[in-house]
Order: C-alpha cells, then sequence, then structure tokens
C-alpha cells in the first residue's frame, strides 16, 4: 500500500533560519531520506520551490484561465512529499512521525489510489 | 406454570438467529473486519447472512453452530463482493491480499475473539474522536445508527453519514485491525477506555431511565467494559474504568426518591444500592491496583469507593477523598476535577478554604457554565451564611440545568435560600 506524506511548513520560517540552521534542517532530510530508502519504504520524493514561483491553471468553459499564485492561500504551504510503501495506517503514521517536516510544520498522510 | 405450544420453526430460527447476534454479533464482525480490513463490508455481509438465515432455517432447521453458519455465510458474501469490486476496478492487486485472508480462514473453526483488535480500529487516533464510540457501537454491539445519533444529538442520517464515512477510511488508508505489543497497549488502549466512557456518560445523562435508548446504553457501556477489562487483563485501567461504571451503575435506582425527586449522593438511602455490583467493583479495582499503572479510571473509581465506603459505614474518607483529587488533578489538570477537588478541601477544612479554591477553578472559562460548580458554590457560600450571593450561585444553577429533577432541587434550595432557611 502506498502513502504519500504532503509536508506543510511556514516558507517565511526557512528564510528566517541561518545557514548553520538551514545545513543542519537539510541534513536532517537527507537522513530521513536514507533511512526510507535503505528500509525499502521510499517509493518516490520531491521538494517544492516556494509558492512564489507557483502559478494555478484552470479551464473554464472554452477560456484557459493562468493565475499567478498557489491553488490557495494558507498560513502553511505545501512544500515537499514523499511516497512510501507501508503496510498499513499505523506505518505510515509511523514514517510520517519521523518525517523532519512534522516537526516545523505538519505532514498529511493521504493513501494512493493503486494503479492496476 | 403454563402451557405453551412448542415455537414453530420459524420463532426456533428467529430465536436461534437472534441469540448469535447476541451474543457473536460482534465477534463476528470483529473476525470478518480484521480478516478484510473492512468493517462496513464485514458489518453488510453479516447483515445478509442474518437474513438468509432467518429465510433458511425454518426449512433446514436451526444449525448445530448457528455462528459458524453465519460465519460461512458472511465470508461468501464479502468474498463475492470483493470480487465484483475488482472487476470493476483496476486496483485487483489491492483487493488480492483481501480476499486470500477470507479464504484462509475455515470454515466453522473456532472463532478467534478479535474483538479488541477491532474496538482499536474503531478508536484509532487517525479517526475522530467523537465517532470512537459511536463507531465502537455500532461496530461490537450492533446498535443502528438512529439509535446512536439520538443519544449523541445528532440526526439519524449525519451519524449515518460520519459512521459511512469513517468506515470508508478504515478500507481505504487501512487502518490496521492489530493488538499492540504489550508496551505499546496502555497508550493505545486510551482512547478505546475513553470512548466506552463516552458511551457510558451519554447513556448516564438520562438518570430517570425515561428514554429506553440511554438506559439501555449505560448497559451496554457496562458490556463493553467489561469486555475491554476481559480482553485486557493486563491494563490496570481497563480494570478501574469496569470497577468506575459499576460503582456508579449500582447506585442509579437511589438518584431519584420514592418521589421521582432528586437525591444527591448525601441524600441517597445506601440499602437502595446494589451491593453485588459494589463488591464487583472492588474486587477489580484491587486487582488493578496490584497491576501497579495507577491512571485516571483507577483513580475516579477509588473516588467513588470512598463515597461508598462514608456512606455505607461511615468511615471518614475526607482526607483520603482530597489526597485522590490531588492525583487527579495533577494527571488531568481538568477544572471539573479542580472544582470537585474545592468541595473535597471544604469538608476537610471547612467552607472557607473550600470557597477559595472553587473561586480559582472557576477561572477557568470552561467551568463558566457547568451547572454542579455552581451549585458547589451556592452550597459553600450558605455555609458561610452569605445568603444572598449563595441564591445568586443558585438560581445561576438551576438555569444551568439540564436534568428536570435536578432544576427542580436547586429551585427547591433557592426557595429556601431566600425565605432564609
Amino acid at each position: 500500500m502506498q502513502y504519500m506524506l504532503m509536508i506543510y511548513h511556514e516558507e517565511a520560517g526557512w528564510d528566517r533560519m541561518t545557514p548553520a540552521q538551514q545545513a543542519e534542517g537539510m541534513a536532517a532530510y537527507q537522513a530521513y531520506s536514507e533511512a526510507l530508502a535503505a528500509a525499502g519504504a521510499l517509493v518516490g520524493t520531491g521538494r517544492l520551490q516556494p509558492v512564489a514561483t507557483a502559478t494555478t491553471v484552470r479551464i473554464e468553459g472554452e477560456e484557459t484561465r493562468v493565475l499567478d499564485g498557489p491553488y490557495a492561500d494558507t498560513k502553511e504551504q505545501f512544500g515537499g512529499y514523499y511516497i512510501v510503501e507501508a503496510a498499513d495506517l499505523d506505518a505510515a503514521l509511523d514514517w510520517a512521525a519521523r518525517c523532519p517536516g512534522a516537526r516545523h510544520g505538519g505532514v498529511e498522510v493521504r493513501p494512493l489510489w493503486a494503479m492496476g | 406454570m403454563t402451557e405453551r405450544p412448542a415455537p414453530g420453526p420459524t420463532e426456533a430460527a428467529a430465536a436461534a438467529a437472534e441469540a448469535a447476534a447476541r451474543g457473536g454479533y460482534g465477534k463476528l464482525v470483529a473476525f470478518l473486519a480484521a480478516r478484510s480490513g473492512d468493517l462496513a463490508g464485514a458489518e453488510d455481509a453479516l447483515a445478509d447472512a442474518f437474513a438468509a438465515a432467518l429465510a433458511a432455517w425454518p426449512r433446514t432447521g436451526v444449525p448445530d453452530s448457528p455462528e459458524a453458519w453465519l460465519l460461512t455465510a458472511a465470508r461468501r458474501r464479502l468474498i463475492d463482493a470483493a470480487r465484483a469490486r475488482a472487476r470493476r476496478s483496476e486496483a485487483a492487486t489491492r483487493l488480492r491480499p483481501l480476499l486470500e485472508g477470507l479464504e484462509a480462514a475455515g470454515d466453522g473453526a473456532a472463532l478467534p475473539d478479535r474483538r479488541l483488535a477491532l474496538m482499536l480500529a474503531c478508536a484509532h487516533p487517525a479517526l475522530d474522536p467523537a465517532l470512537h464510540a459511536p463507531l465502537m457501537l455500532q461496530a461490537v454491539l450492533g446498535l443502528d445508527a438512529a439509535m446512536i445519533g439520538g443519544v449523541f444529538l445528532v440526526s439519524p442520517a449525519a451519524m449515518s453519514k460520519r459512521l459511512t464515512r469513517a468506515k470508508a477510511k478504515i478500507r481505504e488508508a487501512r487502518v490496521p485491525f492489530a493488538e499492540p505489543e504489550a508496551e505499546a497497549l496502555p497508550e493505545r488502549l486510551s482512547p478505546v477506555l475513553d470512548a466506552v466512557y463516552a458511551a457510558y456518560a451519554q447513556g448516564w445523562s438520562d438518570p430517570q431511565g425515561a428514554d429506553p435508548a440511554r438506559r439501555e446504553l449505560a448497559g451496554e457501556a457496562l458490556f463493553l467494559a467489561r469486555l475491554v477489562a476481559g480482553l485486557a487483563p493486563a491494563s490496570a485501567e481497563a480494570q478501574g474504568l469496569l470497577a468506575l461504571i459499576l460503582h456508579t451503575l449500582a447506585r442509579r435506582a437511589a438518584r431519584r426518591d420514592a418521589q421521582g425527586r432528586y437525591a444527591p449522593l448525601d441524600a441517597q438511602d445506601p440499602a437502595c444500592w446494589d451491593g453485588a455490583m459494589i463488591a464487583e467493583a472492588e474486587t477489580i479495582l484491587r486487582r488493578a491496583a496490584g497491576l501497579r499503572a495507577l491512571g485516571r479510571y483507577q483513580l475516579e473509581a477509588a473516588l467513588q469507593s470512598a463515597h461508598a465506603d462514608r456512606r455505607r459505614f461511615g468511615r471518614d474518607t475526607r482526607a483520603e477523598t482530597v489526597a485522590l483529587y490531588d492525583a487527579l488533578l495533577a494527571m488531568t489538570g481538568s477544572p471539573v476535577v479542580a472544582a470537585n477537588r474545592a468541595m473535597a478541601v471544604a469538608e476537610l477544612r471547612g467552607a472557607q478554604e473550600g470557597l477559595a479554591l472553587l473561586e480559582a477553578a472557576a477561572q477557568d472559562p470552561r467551568l463558566a457554565a457547568y451547572q454542579p460548580a455552581w451549585a458547589a458554590r451556592a452550597e459553600l457560600l450558605s455555609r458561610l451564611g452569605r445568603r444572598a450571593e449563595a441564591a445568586e450561585a443558585c438560581r445561576r444553577a438551576a438555569g444551568l440545568a439540564a436534568d428536570p429533577a435536578v432544576r427542580a432541587f436547586l429551585m427547591e434550595r433557592l426557595a429556601a435560600l431566600e425565605a432564609g432557611g
């Protein structure tokens, strides 16, 4: 069973960190990714650039509307994800609790539809 | 004794199905849901199996093991439903382990009791805590959404929708049906105990027993508390919760006098209490203490035990009561506990000191609409001779009372205070 761990955090918080703190944060994610991979649980991961780079597209009728900005303005922003393989929700929640994002934001856990 | 005609095949079948439903419903649901990971599917399959039993048994006779018959029928339905789903969706791979799990379960084999795993799934932290008790009442006891909605003050349709959504999450997000390792048990069991207590409290909130659904609910909660205490004998808090429920249920009938008027604990006749229930509660509480893992429910049960001792044997339990409230307050930080502790202190060290503590506790906004705290304040003020303020607090308490008998009791107190009594 695959679950996506979606990391939400306050982007501005990252900018307020000292370079040393940022390096520490990167190292924590690096170690987490390696632990997932070593356990055979890592399916995929990605880190998103800030919401300032986001563009949202909708097609309404015949018209394609392209809007500057993220889908929703929120206090904390979607900043990255992991897709993990886990036996059940408890196993996925254990991985979420180990994710550095759970400390400086929130990690939403959602099962993926299984594809054929 | 009057002769009764032998029951016809239909009545016999109905009676057998009913007996299997009462005794084994939760066990059957637990077994099927734990195998398939699909609580809603297990309930639906079992409902179909019961319907099939009522149709078949009058013709074929009641089988030797109704439970095994129902299990086989429900399993087949669950497998058929899963196969149909597998054909419809492209997600056949996902359903394969589910089918294998069900097919591996032998027909009619002695049914292992997976109800603890079922209760843990119903009270999983990934599910809305407000739904833990309703889910458990439905899955383990087979109560319907209309009855559950009624006692939790939610419309049957809304309750039904919430339960359906929660069960879909259990299936799709794969909430596990598993019993944790011994060291993780206390933490995982805690929401289960809270849900059982919530069900009990809803049942308790109708002291007159005028609402049959609520009266029944207190009994169902006792059943659940017994079940958890039996399935998790190493959990001190599971034993504590059972002792607490037994202690308070033992006094249920005495909460009203012969005229149906509200009788507070100190006005009740201990002879009307259920002595067997109290004795059982005491035995269980001692067993819990032997497990050396103190918790909230054991402390609350110990408080009830002290109340019972004081009223039944005239033992002075005032110092012990304050000490128990101290421990409970340290553990929960609850403003309600703080208010109760203030009353216990008033008994031990006088109304002045109790009132000061009660006023400090009342700083918490959560107590502003808490009727017993206002009634307590009225009582302490009246003991101190501050009659006008006492009447004011008593009026507030009466205005907040939801139970008509309690309101009538407080109005009587108010009249006495205003008359200078």
